[in-house]
């Protein structure tokens, strides 16, 4: 496989974790503040 | 001959094939793209499951706040995506040799088996965690169950040995709607486990459909599926017995009182239609109807529970 298309594809899986990571974030704090409020 | 010697012959038969296939493209790991990982996900799988987890969640007495019904419904999804990475594990050299299977990233070398497996795990442990800790427990101890279902019981234990592997194993995909359910009220009733019964009751005619024409890549593979096991013939007598079983089971909401007229009139002349397409299986010789049963029977679960969520939104539901 060519270095660049290599590159791509491991570029691609980083941006990929990235996202990932940042919605697990937002996720894990509005449970947070949901549970802490009482409000389910 | 016995089913047992039979089952014996046809996964001997399929380990030659096995071995061979094996090794060829499941060694090398080229860079995955981020749609591989989400391939091993088994993405239509999971949008099935997560729309019949969310009519159970929607037909459930009371509420639940609305971050916390998106979190439910995501750990329903990627815990049943979850259950299929580490099914794509186990099943690796299965896939290799069979057409509807050959383009999964493990057997393209595109994944390889170490990376599925721990990707299926931390999904697995990671959503049922999430699911006790955000939502509750009893939700998360379904779901772990249901993961616990598909990999131990179907995949491991049943899929290689009896020809009733979807029959047992189909509870696997039965469990979404309860735990949608519980996620709501923390607890389960007859409701939840009427919408059970229809998914699983479902599940042998919709997957005996789809083996009936492709018994032979089955049969390559060594899994012993009824047509390979028990023939043609009574493959088409089986769906068509399952199929009078199941359209029963679809119309109790309505007749217990818990679904309205809407869901009551079109199960019947849905089902009817199922039952149609049954016979004419039964009676044929050829596998136009065994297509369309497949195709129709997606369609026809989810018009069913697409029925109780359209009644619950306009207010006519029991």
């Amino acid at each position: 496989m060519p270095q660049h298309d290599e590159h791509k594809r491991r570029r691609a899986r980083n941006i990929a974790l990235a996202v990932v990571l940042f919605a697990l974030v937002v996720l894990f704090y509005s449970i947070t503040i949901v549970r802490m409020g009482g409000a389910h | 001959m016995s089913d047992a010697s039979f089952i014996g012959q046809v996964n001997e038969a399929g380990n030659a094939g096995l071995d061979a296939a094996y090794g060829q493209g499941l060694t090398g790991s080229r860079e995955a793209r981020p749609a591989d990982y989400f391939a091993l996900l088994k993405p239509r799988v999971m949008s099935l499951v997560v729309f019949t987890g969310l009519v159970g969640m929607v037909l459930a007495p009371g509420s639940l706040h609305p971050v916390l019904a998106i979190t439910a419904l995501l750990c329903i999804a990627i815990g049943a995506g979850a259950s299929g990475a580490i099914n794509m594990w186990y099943d690796a050299d299965i896939d290799a040799v069979m057409s509807r299977t050959q383009s999964r990233p493990i057997p393209q070398g595109r994944i390889t088996k170490d990376e599925a497996l721990g990707f299926g795990c931390v999904l697995s442990v990671g959503s049922v965690l999430v699911m006790g800790l955000g939502v509750n427990w009893v939700a998360a101890a379904i779901l772990a169950l249901t993961i616990g279902f598909y990999v131990f019981i179907y995949t491991m234990w049943l899929k290689r040995r009896t020809p009733q592997n979807i029959v047992i194993g189909g509870a696997a995909g039965a469990f979404p709607p309860m735990i949608g359910w519980a996620a709501v009220t923390g607890d389960l009733s007859l409701l939840p486990l009427l919408l059970f019964a229809i998914i699983f009751m479902w599940t042998p005619p919709h997957f005996w459909a789809l083996a009936l024409y492709r018994s032979d890549d089955y049969a390559r593979a060594g899994v012993p599926m009824l047509p390979v096991v028990a023939g043609e013939r009574e493959t088409r007598r089986q769906i068509l017995l399952y199929s009078l079983l199941l359209v029963p089971i679809t119309l109790s909401p309505w007749a217990l009182g818990l679904a309205g007229p809407l869901y009551g009139g079109a199960t019947a002349v849905l089902g009817a239609i199922f039952l149609g397409i049954a016979f004419r299986i039964w009676r044929a010789t050829d596998y136009k109807s065994a297509k369309y049963m497949f195709g129709y029977s997606i369609l026809y679960l989810f018009l069913l529970f697409a029925l109780l969520l359209a009644e619950r939104g306009l207010g006519w539901g029991a």
